[in-house]
Order: structure tokens, then C-alpha cells, then sequence
């Protein structure tokens, strides 16, 4: 067998540390289909910062069971409301979380759920509006893995 | 499992009040990433739709992902006009629909 | 789950560190109750101030509490006649709501008959073997979980009362020898985090003072109620220890001497915990 070179040894080297370090670099990576999700809810268009209020732990107390509520600024009368909230999580294994749907009889755009949140993410909310505008919003929410209550 | 779901709202409203509604019920909502003991994947077993609608009329929906925590907790709210029923429906991925209703009146 | 070692190493590191620090969590403005004369820690503190408004909002209303599933599960259970004697829970205790009051808070207790400890789930299990002739639950099982969370709801309120004193004394010094003794790889003890450290943050959680008076509890962890010797099983698989057997004398004498540790406090179960 080939003995091993110095630089061979360095990059195994390396490649350890990096390796030990992946669980905590990895942690805020998009590597899901949320894009996907997303380009399928707004038909490629773009959706305008605003209207929504999304409502997240800053730090979850555990990510299998992070409360979430959100409201949309609508009138929410015939002529104008709210007719979708896409839910995306962008670190999830699958990016889809849920979509909820209103009509006038809601009386408001609000609503809350409690979701899976696999590690630290930014949570994605999309509004699409009855004259077919569409809004986004988004917060990130840290999840830590490996404590006792993990 | 079978269980009854959890529902809350007011009896009573004024004409155009609107209500809140929190929703609770048991299902294991089984994500279909996990593995058994034997490193076997568990087949995912969601609630992926939830129905809300009053005297037939929709007022709330959803539809769920595998993200949605167990037991799910679904809150809204809905703009009460006249007396009617409330029909609530959670349907699971197996095809079974857990059913539930609530009447509310108009307060004189 | 080779990365919650990774972080217990270096909660464990944390620990050493700090070892020595008087603990302060009544300095964090959370609120307790005034100790009996000769307790170990000057104010009492239940799991809930430890926790986030978040999961306290859901422990606080009881349609969004869900371990009140369970509650109304085993309230069903318990008007079911099951065994060979025709019985349910009710043929005997009645409405629970009135001979279950106080229970579950006094919970171990002695028993005559066995000449030892018995805790709810013990009796729960008693009296379907022997009065109902009913199989009994397996533990952890939904069905012993649900009825042990509806029986010690039933003290809902009231404070923890565990009685300590004649045939109970060398099981709670039992209980205390365990509580002090240092387990597993980490080489911890219960005193050296929920005594020594409580109130502190620690991987982005906070140590409590290792109460009982919420269990059965919801864990959002586990999205499911989960028995305290369960609960103790954990702890002791987190240091890497080979833990007791739910049920064993040990865990119950644990869950005697625990009990002690937080007597006084408000039984808050069905509670939420992370």
C-alpha cells in the first residue's frame, strides 16, 4: 500500500474536522423543495413584502411542536379577501407545512397551528388575495437539537 | 382511534360577531420519515385535510403536510350571521373522516 | 441519536463548570412556593415557570392542552365494564370526580398488602387484576398513561402530599440514595443538575428543579403524555447509564423521595413540558 502524503493526510484531516462540524454549520442550510412549493402557489410571480403578520417563538422551546398563528390585513368581504396562506418551512426534509384557506365567512385572515421544525429555518408564509395579489412574510426560528429536552 | 374531537367556540353571538374556534384532535399524525426498531420505514399516516362550514357554507379549510405536529391544533375564526350548525370533517390519509358539529345561536 | 451525546459532552462540560455555583432560580423572577423547614431547596418551583410563555399558553387553556385528550379518553374508559367480574372503575369508586379528589397528589403510597409503595399506576393496575379480572395495562401503553392522567387530574390543584414517615422512611432514604448517587459514562447524579443547576441555560434549554407535580406530562418532544418513570428512563439513558426498569423499587422509591422534593407544589397534570 501507498504510504500516505503529507497534503493526503492534511485534506483527511481536514475532511474530519469539517465533518464534525457539519451538525452545527448545517444547521440554517435550504436544501429542500421549498422553491418548488413556492413557485407552484404564486405562478412565478412575485409576492410583495407586507400585509402579514406571522407569529413565531424567536427560539423553539422543541422543534416537534412549535406554535404558530398569523393574520393577513383584509377586509374579508366578497369583493376583497384573503383566499390563501401557503405555510413553507425551508429546512424541513419536505418544505410543506400547510395551506390554509379562507373565504368572506372567516371574518378575519387568522388562524394558528402547531408544526415540526427539524432544525434552524426560516418558517415562510405566502397570501394569496381574491384579486390574485399575492404577500409573503418570513421568520427564522431556532431549533436546537441535543439537549435532554431534545 | 376514534376519539371525539375537541372543539370550542361561544353558544351565543350577535348578529355579524366573529368567533373564534379552536380545534383539537388525536391522531398520531406519523410523518412517514421516521423508522421502527428494525430500521423499517413507518408508512406516513396524516390527517392531510381539515373542513370547516357552516350551514354549508365554507368558512376554513386546510390542507396538512407531514410538518403538522401530532395531535393537531387547528385555530380560526368565523363571522356568525345567523343561527345554523358548524360541520367540522379532519380526513386521514387511510380515507377515514373524523366528524364533528356545533350549533350556535344568534343571541335576541 | 449520536448528536444528543455530542451536546450532553458539552452539557456535561457545562456542568463541571458551574459546579459550585449556588443555584438562583428565584432570581430569574420565577415564582415558587416557601419550603418546609429542613427541605433542601428555600423555595419550591414547578417545571411550568421554566418553561416558555409559548408552552405555558398551551399548558393554561384546556381545549389547546392536549393532554386533555387523554383525560377525556380514560373518562370513558373508566364508566367501561371490562373483565370477568362485570366491573369498570365506576361499579366501585363511583363518579371520579369526587373519589378520585386528593388521590393521585398522595401518590406513592403504602400498601398492607404488598408491605411496600404503590404508585398510581400500580393501583390502576391492581384493581383491574384483582377486582375487575381484567388484563392488566402494559405500562407506557395510551390505555395506563390516559387513566393514570385522569385519576391524578383529579387533583388538579391540589398540592403534592406524599407521606414520607413510618414503613415509607427507608424507602425515601432509599429514594434519596438514589437521587444523590452518580449514574453512567457522564457521571451524573439527579442533584447534579436539577439540584445544583437548576435555573441555568444550558443548550438552549433551561434546567428545572426536576418536579413531579406535572405528570403524567404533555412533551412536546414526544407529542404525547409521557409517565414519569418514563420520563426517569430518559434522564438516565441522557447520561448514559443503564436505567432502572419502569415500576422497579428504585424508580419507586425515586418517585417517593421526588414527590417529597416537591411536596407543597399544585399537581398540574396533565401538564406541557418540552
Amino acid at each position: 500500500m501507498k504510504p500516505i502524503s503529507r497534503r493526503q493526510a492534511f485534506a483527511l484531516g481536514g475532511g474530519f474536522v469539517a465533518l464534525t462540524l457539519v451538525p452545527m454549520a448545517a444547521d440554517a442550510q435550504v436544501s429542500n423543495d421549498a422553491a418548488q412549493w413556492i413557485a407552484k402557489f404564486t405562478g412565478g410571480k412575485e409576492a410583495a413584502k407586507g400585509k402579514i403578520s406571522l407569529d413565531l417563538p424567536e427560539i423553539a422551546e422543541n422543534g416537534n411542536t412549535v406554535p404558530l398563528s398569523l393574520t393577513v390585513q383584509s377586509p374579508m368581504t366578497a369583493e376583497s379577501y384573503v383566499k390563501e396562506v401557503m405555510l413553507i418551512a425551508d429546512g424541513n426534509p419536505n418544505a410543506g407545512v400547510a395551506t390554509l384557506m379562507f373565504s368572506p365567512l372567516s371574518g378575519k385572515a387568522e388562524a394558528a397551528v402547531r408544526i415540526r421544525l427539524a432544525a434552524t429555518q426560516n418558517v415562510i408564509a405566502l397570501a394569496k388575495m381574491s384579486d390574485g395579489s399575492l404577500f409573503t412574510e418570513q421568520k427564522t426560528v431556532k431549533v436546537t437539537i441535543g439537549g435532554c429536552g431534545g | 382511534m376514534a376519539d371525539k374531537p375537541r372543539i370550542k367556540l361561544p353558544k351565543e353571538a350577535t348578529k355579524g360577531e366573529i368567533i373564534q374556534i379552536k380545534t383539537l384532535v388525536s391522531h398520531v399524525m406519523e410523518s412517514g420519515q421516521r423508522k421502527d426498531a428494525q430500521g423499517k420505514p413507518i408508512p406516513r399516516k396524516i390527517i392531510n385535510k381539515f373542513s370547516c362550514e357552516f350551514n354549508g357554507k365554507p368558512v376554513f379549510a386546510c390542507a396538512l403536510e407531514p410538518a403538522i405536529s401530532a395531535n393537531p391544533y387547528i385555530q380560526f375564526t368565523a363571522r356568525v350571521d345567523e343561527d345554523g350548525t358548524f360541520k367540522f370533517a379532519w380526513t386521514d390519509d387511510d380515507g377515514t373522516v373524523i366528524t364533528a358539529e356545533e350549533k350556535i345561536a344568534i343571541k335576541a | 441519536m449520536p448528536y444528543r451525546h455530542v451536546g450532553l459532552l458539552a452539557a456535561v462540560v457545562a456542568i463541571t463548570a458551574l459546579a459550585g455555583v449556588p443555584a438562583a432560580a428565584q432570581d430569574a423572577g420565577r415564582k415558587g412556593i416557601p419550603a418546609p423547614p429542613g427541605h433542601v431547596f428555600k423555595t419550591i418551583i414547578s417545571g411550568y415557570e421554566f418553561r416558555t410563555k409559548e408552552t405555558r399558553a398551551v399548558q393554561d387553556d384546556d381545549l389547546e392542552n392536549p393532554g386533555f385528550l387523554a383525560v377525556e379518553r380514560a373518562a370513558d374508559v373508566w364508566k367501561k365494564v371490562e373483565g370477568s367480574e362485570g366491573k369498570s372503575c365506576m361499579s366501585c369508586h363511583g363518579e371520579a370526580e369526587k373519589s378520585m379528589k386528593g388521590v393521585g397528589a398522595a401518590m406513592p403510597k403504602w400498601d398492607d398488602k404488598l408491605k411496600k409503595p404503590v404508585n398510581l399506576e400500580q393501583r390502576i393496575n391492581m384493581c383491574r387484576s384483582e377486582h375487575m379480572k381484567a388484563e392488566p395495562w402494559a405500562f407506557k401503553s395510551q390505555a395506563l398513561t390516559d387513566m393514570t392522567t385522569f385519576v391524578r387530574y383529579q387533583s388538579h390543584g391540589m398540592p403534592v402530599a406524599v407521606k414520607t414517615d413510618g414503613p415509607m422512611s427507608p424507602w425515601f432514604e432509599r429514594g434519596k440514595q438514589i437521587y444523590y448517587t452518580r449514574y453512567g459514562q457522564l457521571d451524573l447524579a439527579c442533584a447534579s443538575c436539577h439540584e445544583r443547576n437548576n435555573g441555568k441555560f444550558m443548550r438552549a434549554d433551561f434546567l428545572s428543579q426536576g418536579q413531579t407535580n406535572g405528570f403524567p406530562t404533555y412533551r412536546l418532544r414526544d407529542q404525547r403524555l409521557v409517565p414519569l418513570h418514563e420520563r426517569f428512563e430518559g434522564c438516565m439513558f441522557d447520561v448514559r447509564a443503564e436505567p432502572f426498569k419502569p415500576l422497579s423499587d428504585e424508580f419507586l422509591a425515586l418517585e417517593l423521595y421526588v414527590g417529597w422534593r416537591g411536596i407543597g407544589l399544585p399537581v398540574e397534570t396533565p401538564s406541557v413540558r418540552n
